[in-house]
């Protein structure tokens, strides 16, 4: 088996990989390799060939493969090694990472350090059930995707889309302007996970139905997919009888959520979140195992490309002052807890010790939509660190916010986030 | 005088945009959160306009076709027949991100342009 020495291994070309890569080049590590299964760089933004991407990070309004492109051309200026069409089948614990491609079959590189960054694939009819029979037709919105914009051919000529996910919604658009009859988006929530400008122009724009608190409770045909029948449901996402309606489509996109793809950190025995579904880090997304680094989807699924970039520039630089030995020896673990209003927060813990950034940034969900919140962050002392006003919060768009350092001590212990209604003091 | 209200598109945070008018006349645009909203609200209004993108065919390139879109937005009752033009289409390869592949679309005074570099196969 082949074999080679890198500095730092990135798995994942997508815009994690892409910007982690570049941040630890500035940060000056020598050599590094990003492993790319597919046969281009950029990722998941290749297929998202629609605006929407970049507003915060450029502030200007750019598509997928245009945000892709401005990285891309930095890193093919810089020394940066990229192996395409190479996927990694395993990472070894004493630092080697094993791979294979075409021309090099199956080889091994060792590193010093190694960025997680595979981002995250759909959830398929298996995750969630739907009775009825299996017919062709039915397929993740993401798959579709795929199709329309990379390979350029239709899934078919009536969709219904279950789920109103960003790339639901995304899809509704573009096939009703290829000329598909988009039936309707069916939710079974009774709000729309999507953004809401996705549901405007997306599907208002076009007329596209959006059925909110319906379900699919049956599926029709023998070969390929020939209807389905759809219902209401009630407050414990029940169906109710006598709303019962039937929906002749050929075929159905599922937008039901994406899930971080964390085989290989499994493997390796990194410690996994149950809600995130991705590894738990702390501020420097630094996983459980000291050289072991994750960013992105691979981290948990992000909504903005915007943030899963600064995310991956936090975990760049992590990375290069750990090959540069610029990192703290010595470490204080600080937990970090929240409330029941809240899905989960990212960093889960934070290293007290750390004094190479001025701010912490934290990503959060709220599990249910709520209007007029505040967010408040408290120490183990009940002493409150931060106080803001959120207007509206959303399961289905990510919360940010930044913590100042200096409310991290040597003497906290833990750190409590909330979201309540009351006023605070 | 009457109120419309819009979902402004041009960011994630999609606030709610209030317009006061007579008929055509606007007398007061509010609840915007930045000026990107104030000239969303006054567009949507008067003549709403949208972004397209969508896909070129592409000859003897690495990948068989090329994201585009419309550099500026496009009066959105253009949108289908833009999408004519375009689905007539095909270009030489390599293409370069803001190679301009129709100017004028469809008399929309919109240029439309490439959003991906693609290579030449030989
Ligand atoms: C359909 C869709 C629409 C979106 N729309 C928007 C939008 O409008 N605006 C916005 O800001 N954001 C949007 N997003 C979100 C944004 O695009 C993603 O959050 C971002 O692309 C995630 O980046 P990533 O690098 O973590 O993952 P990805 O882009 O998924 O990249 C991961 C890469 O890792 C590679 N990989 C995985 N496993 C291996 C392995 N074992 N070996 C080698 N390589 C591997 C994959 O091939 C892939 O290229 C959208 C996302 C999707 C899916
Ligand atoms: S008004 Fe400004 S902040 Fe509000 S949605 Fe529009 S662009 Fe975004």
């Amino acid at each position: 088996m082949k074999k080679s020495e890198y500095d730092l291994v990135i798995i994942g070309g997508g815009p994690a990989g892409l910007a982690a890569a570049l941040e630890a080049k500035k940060n000056g590590v020598s050599k590094i390799l990003i492993c790319e299964r597919a046969p281009h760089l950029g990722g998941i933004l290749n297929q998202c060939i629609h605006n929407g991407f970049g507003l915060q990070y450029f502030k200007e309004e750019l598509t997928g493969p245009e945000y892709a492109s401005r990285f891309i051309e930095e890193l093919e200026n810089s020394d940066i090694d990229v192996k395409l069409g190479t996927m990694v089948m395993e990472i070894r614990d004493d630092k080697k990472v094993i791979a294979v491609n075409r021309e090099e079959g199956m080889f091994q590189i060792g590193t010093k350090a190694l960025i997680l960054a595979m981002g995250c694939r759909e959830r398929t009819r298996g995750a969630i059930t739907i009775p009825g029979s299996r017919p062709s037709g039915i397929m993740t919105a993401g798959t579709a995707q795929s199709y329309v914009n990379l390979e350029g051919y239709l899934p078919g000529k009536e969709v219904a889309i279950l789920g109103s996910g960003d790339i639901g919604l995304i899809m509704a658009r573009r096939l009703t302007l290829e000329g598909v009859n988009v039936k309707g988006v069916v939710e079974v929530m009774p709000y729309s996970t999507g953004l809401i400008r996705n549901k405007v122009q997306c599907l208002d724009d076009f007329g596209i139905p959006l059925l909110l608190s319906h379900a699919i409770i049956e599926v029709h045909g023998k070969e390929r997919l020939e209807g389905v029948t759809i219902a209401k449901v009630d407050e414990k996402l029940k169906p109710i009888e006598g709303t019962e309606q039937y929906v002749s489509c050929d075929t159905l996109l599922l937008s039901v959520g994406l899930i971080p793809e964390n085989e290989l950190s499994n493997n390796l025995g990194c410690e996994i979140d149950k809600v995130t579904r991705g590894p738990v880090v702390n501020e420097k997304r630094i996983t459980n195992i000291p050289w072991v680094f994750a960013c992105g989807n691979v981290l948990h699924v992000h909504d903005l490309v915007d943030n899963v970039t600064q995310e991956a520039e936090i975990a760049g630089k992590a990375a290069a002052d750990f090959i540069n030995h610029k990192m703290n020896k010595e470490e204080k673990d600080v937990i970090v807890t929240h409330d029941k209003n809240i899905g989960y927060v990212v960093p889960q813990h934070i290293d007290a010790l750390n004094h190479q950034e001025q701010t912490i940034k934290f990503f959060l969900r709220v599990k249910n939509p709520d209007e007029e919140v505040r967010l408040i962050v408290k120490d183990n002392f009940n002493k409150t660190l931060l106080n803001l006003k959120k207007t509206i919060v959303e399961p289905g768009t990510m919360v940010t916010f930044n913590l100042s350092r200096e409310f991290v001590t040597k003497d906290t212990s833990s750190i409590d986030i909330s979201i309540t209604k009351e006023q605070a003091q | 005088m009457e109120v419309k209200k819009f979902i402004c598109i041009g960011c994630p945070k999609g606030c709610s945009l209030k317009i006061e008018h007579t008929e055509k006349t606007i007398h007061e645009i509010s609840d915007y959160s930045c000026k990107i909203g104030l000239k969303y609200a006054k567009t949507e209004f008067t003549e709403p306009k949208r972004t397209i993108t969508t896909t070129v065919k592409l000859k003897s390139g690495e990948l068989p076709f090329v994201p585009v879109k419309t550099k500026e937005p496009v009066n959105k009752e253009k949108i289908f027949e833009v999408m004519n033009v375009i689905s007539a289409l095909e270009i030489e390869s390599p293409i370069s991100v803001g190679d301009v592949v129709v100017s004028n679309i469809a008399g929309t005074g919109v240029d439309l342009v490439c959003t991906r570099n693609i290579k030449k196969v030989s």
